[in-house]
């Protein structure tokens, strides 16, 4: 048996910062592929610590939903999932291309493939023009619109500018935008002013995050311009200095996440069957006819 | 077991005789398998003290106390098997049927008292319903007259409640949107916090199902009562706990200064006594020492620190991190009293249930605002009087 074990922050304090990944646990578990599809959380239940032995298999493979490599996937995770003689240098990545590593579990004796974040996968970046699609409910949209991709800066980990400039240059590169511009929070060149890095009438601003939390719904919305305070709300799109800005809120609360999940696995040796075209087929943005 | 003795099954009960049961195909059929899977010289028994089977070179045995019959082809042992259906019935369902995870196996035993009543005596009671609690749930288990189990999922506060005055469920992961929330609305971040919602019921789960529930609600919970069971329960206590913490947790470290447990007596009693949390806390100080509150009654024990007291424990290291000082402050004795009253209040989650115009409780809001009105209105009543360092 294999099992598919999706951990992520969680939080004691927002009950909505768990609902992507188990969205997308559900998108799994319904296209196959797996045996078992568990979740577990630093901050809720089952905890990163006892999710190993909520599944049977023998043979895990873990798959973190973050954006970025950092403390909680070189340090958190393994150590709570205690995983056996863990080391980061396993991974051999420069920041962007840890893969999987395999270890022994040391309180189950289970086999687990931990893999890469899925915020460093390339096809994270067809999670974000998806998530293009779906704020504007255009599966073809890019004439005409700018992409603005959106995250922390280096302040807190400098592996999580380096995602948002991958993925912000993959974009670019399918030359199907207008504009494409990486942004940050906390340094050059910043979301605050976020019309001025922009031509394009139209901006789909698309916050590289896993869940719609504070960040996403208080302090980019107002920086941004879209309110003057978050408890207004705002319009999508909204109009900002003369540019229509299509507020796509957390690019992991997408549905096509659960393909990113699914390659990481795939990616790290496990055998889905055909669960990668059936979850790219269920998870895609309608088109309207 | 309740209802044990009850004339649960009629005159099989009453008798005490094996109940009826109609041996459905496929549990003769895994049986044969099974036996026929056996290596020479095992045996397979149908439960304590139940007929064992065997198979060797002249076929098929079995044995039942001292009798044994001996080269017995496929329709005799069918046959000898027919006679002890209820026996037949039960090792098909809580072998074959629950699947060979061993915590899963030994949950769906102790729901029905597997291990300490014979299979008679049980049968007659599943007929009516066993029913056991699980924290604040309360599962029923109800067998056919094919032996086969039904599972039902509650709140055990609703025990009595007709399944139709509930919200049915039948798929185990709605569980989850169903706990997130208490009655009151608001997020419980704390799985095992006794504050769980009501209203809705699983009536109809089979076994498989009935343990995800289970285990949605209570995450991890049957595999560490497992664990516990075995005597493999991997308790991790305070000291190792904390110290394996890094980033903004690692500073709780600094909280253990050698000068004894009392800060981690009060954090368990605060955050760990079964009024907060219905896991029975097993880990204590250290290896060595425990701590002097009393773990709770929890049937599934707590093996570490959470993280909700992981969290908290930053909070006050950072607190208690502060000097005390001498401060003074003019009271009545029933103000003192008050707010006694009020920081109990609080501390209880009583808040709620004391009336608007209950002005006789020192927790009362009126009451609390008239103090704050009197001692706080433009001043900060509490002076210090060992002036504090111009630090502060």
């Amino acid at each position: 048996m294999q099992a598919l074990v999706i951990v992520a922050h969680g939080s004691h304090l927002n009950p909505d910062s768990s609902a992507p990944t188990h969205d997308h646990a559900d998108t799994v578990r319904a296209v196959g592929g797996f045996d078992e599809v568990a979740v577990g959380f630093w901050k809720e239940e089952p905890s990163l610590r006892e999710v190993l032995r909520t599944v049977e298999s023998e043979e895990v493979y873990v798959v973190p939903l973050f954006i970025s490599e950092g403390y909680f996937t070189e340090e958190v995770i393994p150590r709570e999932l205690r995983l056996g003689g863990w080391d980061p240098a396993d991974w051999e990545s420069d920041g962007l291309s840890a893969d999987s590593a395999t270890y022994v579990a040391e309180d189950t004796g289970q086999t687990v493939h931990y893999c890469g974040p899925v915020g460093t996968h390339e096809a994270m970046t067809d999670v974000i023009v998806r998530r293009a699609e779906s704020v504007t409910g255009d599966p073809d949209v890019g004439d005409g619109f700018g992409l603005a991709v959106v995250g922390h800066g280096t302040e807190r980990n400098e592996n999580s500018a380096k995602a948002i400039e991958y993925h912000a240059d993959r974009v670019r590169e399918m030359d199907r935008f207008d504009e494409v511009r990486a942004l940050y929070m906390d340094e050059d060149p910043e979301v605050d002013d976020l019309t001025d890095f922009f031509d394009a009438d139209d901006v789909v601003l698309v916050p590289l995050f896993i869940a719609d939390g504070y960040h996403t719904q208080e302090d980019i919305p107002e920086d941004v311009g879209l309110c003057e305070d978050h408890t207004e709300g705002w319009d999508v799109p909204e109009l900002v200095d003369d540019t229509r800005v299509w507020y796509a809120g957390a690019v992991g609360t997408e549905p096509l996440m659960a393909d990113v999940v699914l390659e990481r696995a795939v990616d790290a040796g496990a055998d889905v069957g055909d669960a990668l075209a059936a979850v790219q087929e269920s998870t895609r943005v309608a088109t309207g006819d | 077991m309740p209802d044990a003795s009850s004339d649960a099954d009629g005159d099989d009960a009453a008798s005490g005789a094996a109940p009826s049961i109609t041996l459905p195909d496929e549990a003769l059929d895994a049986l044969l398998s099974a036996v026929d899977a056996l290596d020479p010289g095992d045996e397979l028994e149908l439960g304590a003290g139940g007929p064992r089977l065997s198979v060797g070179d002249g076929g098929f045995a079995v044995a039942t106390g001292d009798e044994r019959h001996a080269g017995l082809d496929e329709d005799e042992l069918r046959e000898v098997a027919s006679e002890h259906a209820a026996a037949v019935a039960d090792w098909y369902f809580l072998d074959s049927v629950a699947g060979d995870h061993p915590p899963r196996r030994a949950f769906l035993r102790w729901l029905e008292y597997a291990d300490e009543t014979e299979v008679g005596e049980r049968y007659a009671a599943l007929a009516d319903g066993v029913v056991r609690e699980w924290g604040q749930l309360a599962i029923t288990v109800a067998r056919d007259d094919r032996g086969e189990r039904t599972y039902e999922v509650r709140n055990a506060e609703e025990a009595d409640a007709p399944v139709d005055d509930l919200k049915r469920y039948d798929d185990p992961l709605d569980a989850r949107r169903l706990v997130k929330f208490d009655d009151d609305g608001r997020y419980r971040p704390l799985k095992t916090a006794p504050t769980l919602p009501t209203g809705w019921v699983f009536a109809d789960l089979g076994p498989r199902e009935a343990y995800e529930a289970v285990e949605t609600i209570y995450p991890a919970t049957i595999e560490n009562w497992h664990r516990e069971r075995e005597g493999e329960l991997d308790v991790s206590h305070w000291r190792e706990t904390m110290e394996r913490q890094t980033g903004i947790y690692g500073v709780i470290q600094t909280w253990d200064r050698d000068e004894g447990h009392e800060h981690v007596d009060w954090v368990a009693e605060a955050c760990c006594a079964d009024s907060q949390c219905l896991k029975r806390r097993e880990w204590e100080y250290d290896e060595e020492t425990d701590l002097d509150v009393d773990g709770g009654d929890g049937v599934f024990p707590c093996r570490e620190p959470c993280s909700v007291v992981v969290s908290a424990a930053r909070q006050w290291t950072k607190l208690e991190g502060e000097q005390s000082h001498t401060y003074e402050i003019e009271l009545t004795p029933s103000e003192v009293e008050q707010i006694e009253a009020i920081v109990d209040a609080v501390a209880e989650g009583r808040t709620d249930d004391i009336r608007e115009a209950d002005v006789y409780e020192g927790a009362n809001r009126y009451r609390a605002r008239f103090l704050r009105a009197k001692l706080f209105g433009d001043r900060d009543p509490f002076r210090p009087v060992d002036a504090p360092a111009e630090d502060e």
